[in-house]
């Protein structure tokens, strides 16, 4: 009988007893989920995005379901920095798991703020940041869509904080490994991807948009293959640890990113589905390394072989 | 609250496009209360890919769990299909349901359409208490009977076209039972559709009588955790400006909800 093998992983400094994280927005502050599944046993819990100041989200409706996916545009509602650190982190500290606070901004200055007040917070262990938002200051452009507003808003968080920092790349773009070199030169410890892909749908009775934001993010298995693909070449064009993110719904799915250069993943619309995906994921992967002799999990990532003659 | 694999015992048609689903389950027979939804994966494949929420309509002894459904889309369809013997993953029992404390000596329930659905449950929860149960429908084809899914309760029917009992609105039925009663001592449960809730709210506050309603929205994963499924509230504090059906709801006090903007 072989012995159990590791699967732990490493983000930088940080340190995951498995590679399965759950993605923002999906997990909301961890407790939702507390009756279900075992929360010590996930690698990470990434909490619902914070702002310096509590967002009341967008007018419904906020989803809609789509071919195998679905649509949201909740507006990033949420209780703010103060309420989070007052009202959810005592109890989340409580957890033998990791916990990863991500915030976003509406200008660069916020986002140096909300770093400031996660500095030396003890119960957080990382700093996911959102770059996926209109930066008001320059008439709503998204920072993730800039190279060089991209790296600003990862310098103001890296200046202001002494945890690990995890910048969450945007898809939306041309070539997303531009902004992952950008934003690793800037001072990322480690990224994360893909956010959702923008999109929409019409409700053709009443010849409107189905969303109250008229576009929202898509998520969801029909996303997979686009997120693969971009994690795939973002692991080959930086130094820095990267997670996959991109409807994960099963043991294969994680593992084709971690085959492809993922460090860890995450979980996002699979919750939703499946309130206990995470935990049958985490199990899977270890069953995965038994079936195929694997002491370390670590030796799976990026380990894809895509030369055709040597099989 | 639990996620498991529910064992279908039977899964018929009880009225036009209308499903009576009877689960096996000890667990949620024993914890769900009046107002509350489950969750339910209508089948394991990622079409459709998320679950569907569905009101309990009743809880029998020997641990069966009801539903009542009506097949809209493809969601429904699917779950329509499914036959006994068959499992199917349930999340719940989730959500706040009607509130059963400190009632008024008498209840009108106002259901329309499958709106009847949770106010089955909380009829025979209410037992006791002098209630009347009254159900709209458009026309007589698509009347459901509350009898057809649940023993001893008896509904009085409205169609909007008069082709069967009270010929109108279930609304304007309301007004005329309202009429008769000790306004003082009355309470109202409405779920129907929106237009009807909106009539039934106005009227509630017009005789100054205490209403709960049950609403609907879509829903992505009804443990408050996406914030999808949100209503406008009649709060304007900037965290209040929204309510959450899936957890703060589905029922809720009338005045809690800004029903100009809903």
């Amino acid at each position: 009988m072989s012995s159990s093998p590791d699967i732990t992983t490493t983000l930088g400094s940080l340190e995951l007893k498995n590679p399965v994280m759950t993605a923002s927005g999906t997990f909301g502050y961890g407790l939702e989920f507390d009756s279900v599944i075992d929360l010590n046993q996930l690698g990470a819990i990434v909490v619902k995005g914070i702002s310096l100041r509590p967002m009341p989200g967008n007018p419904p409706p906020r989803i809609v379901e789509t071919p195998a996916g679905m649509l949201n545009a909740i507006g990033l509602a949420n209780i703010g920095i103060e309420s989070f650190l007052k009202d959810k982190l005592p109890w989340l500290k409580t957890l033998d798991t990791r916990i990863v606070v991500n915030i976003y901004g509406h200008s660069i200055d916020e986002y140096g703020e909300l770093a400031s007040a996660l500095k030396d917070v003890d119960g957080v262990s990382a700093v996911e940041v959102n770059i996926s938002c209109p930066n008001v200051d320059k008439g709503g452009l998204v920072f993730g869509k800039d190279p060089e507003m991209s790296a600003r808003v990862t310098e103001a968080v890296v200046k202001n904080t002494n945890k690990p920092v995890i910048v969450k790349l945007t898809p939306n773009v041309s070539d997303i490994t531009i902004l992952a070199k950008a934003v690793e030169q800037a001072g990322a410890h480690c990224l994360s991807l893909i956010n959702t892909l923008t999109g929409m749908a019409v409700d053709v009775e009443a010849g409107r948009p189905v969303l109250g934001n008229i576009s929202g993010g898509l998520s969801g298995p029909a996303i997979k293959p686009v997120a693969l693909h971009m994690v795939y070449q973002t692991a080959r064009a930086v130094k820095i640890p990267v997670i996959g993110i991109g409807g994960i719904l099963n043991t294969g799915d994680a593992l084709e990113f971690l085959i492809a250069g993922a460090s860890a993943v995450q979980i996002g619309t699979a919750n939703f589905i499946n309130p206990k995906a995470t935990i049958e994921i985490i199990e899977g992967i270890r069953n995965y390394c038994i079936r195929k002799n694997i002491k370390c999990v670590g030796d799976i990532i990026g380990s894809i072989n895509t030369d055709r003659n040597n099989a | 609250m639990q996620e498991n694999p529910v064992k279908i015992l039977s899964n018929r048609c009880v009225a036009s496009d209308t499903f009576l689903l009877q689960l096996g389950s000890p667990e949620l027979a024993a914890s769900a209360r009046p107002g509350q939804f489950l969750m339910v994966r209508v089948n394991d494949s990622i079409d459709p890919v998320l679950r569907r929420p569905f009101s309990v309509c009743g809880t029998e002894e020997g641990g069966i769990v009801k539903i009542l459904y009506k097949v809209v889309g493809r969601g429904t369809k699917f779950l329509s299909d499914k036959k006994e013997g068959e499992f199917i993953s349930v999340l719940g029992p989730l959500g706040k349901g009607f509130m059963t404390t400190d009632l008024p000596e008498s209840s009108i329930l106002v259901g329309g359409g499958i709106g009847i659905a949770p106010l089955m449950f909380l009829y025979r929860h209410l037992e006791t208490s002098d209630s009347i149960f009254l159900t709209g429908f458009r026309t007589s084809d698509e009347i459901i009977d509350p009898a057809s899914a649940g023993n001893n309760i008896e509904a009085v029917i409205a169609t909007d076209d008069g082709s069967m009992g009270f010929s109108g609105r279930v609304t304007d039925l309301l007004i005329k039972k309202l009429e008769l009663y000790n306004q003082g001592e009355t309470g109202i449960y409405a779920c129907g559709p929106l237009p009807m809730l909106k009539a039934v709210a106005g009227i509630s506050v017009k005789y100054g009588i205490p209403c709960q309603v049950s609403m609907e929205t879509f829903m992505a994963c009804g443990l408050g955790v996406c914030q999808g499924c949100v209503i406008r509230a009649e709060s304007t504090a900037v965290n209040r400006q929204y309510l959450h059906v899936c957890k703060e709801g589905p029922v809720f006090d009338i005045n809690e909800i800004d029903w100009k903007n809903v």
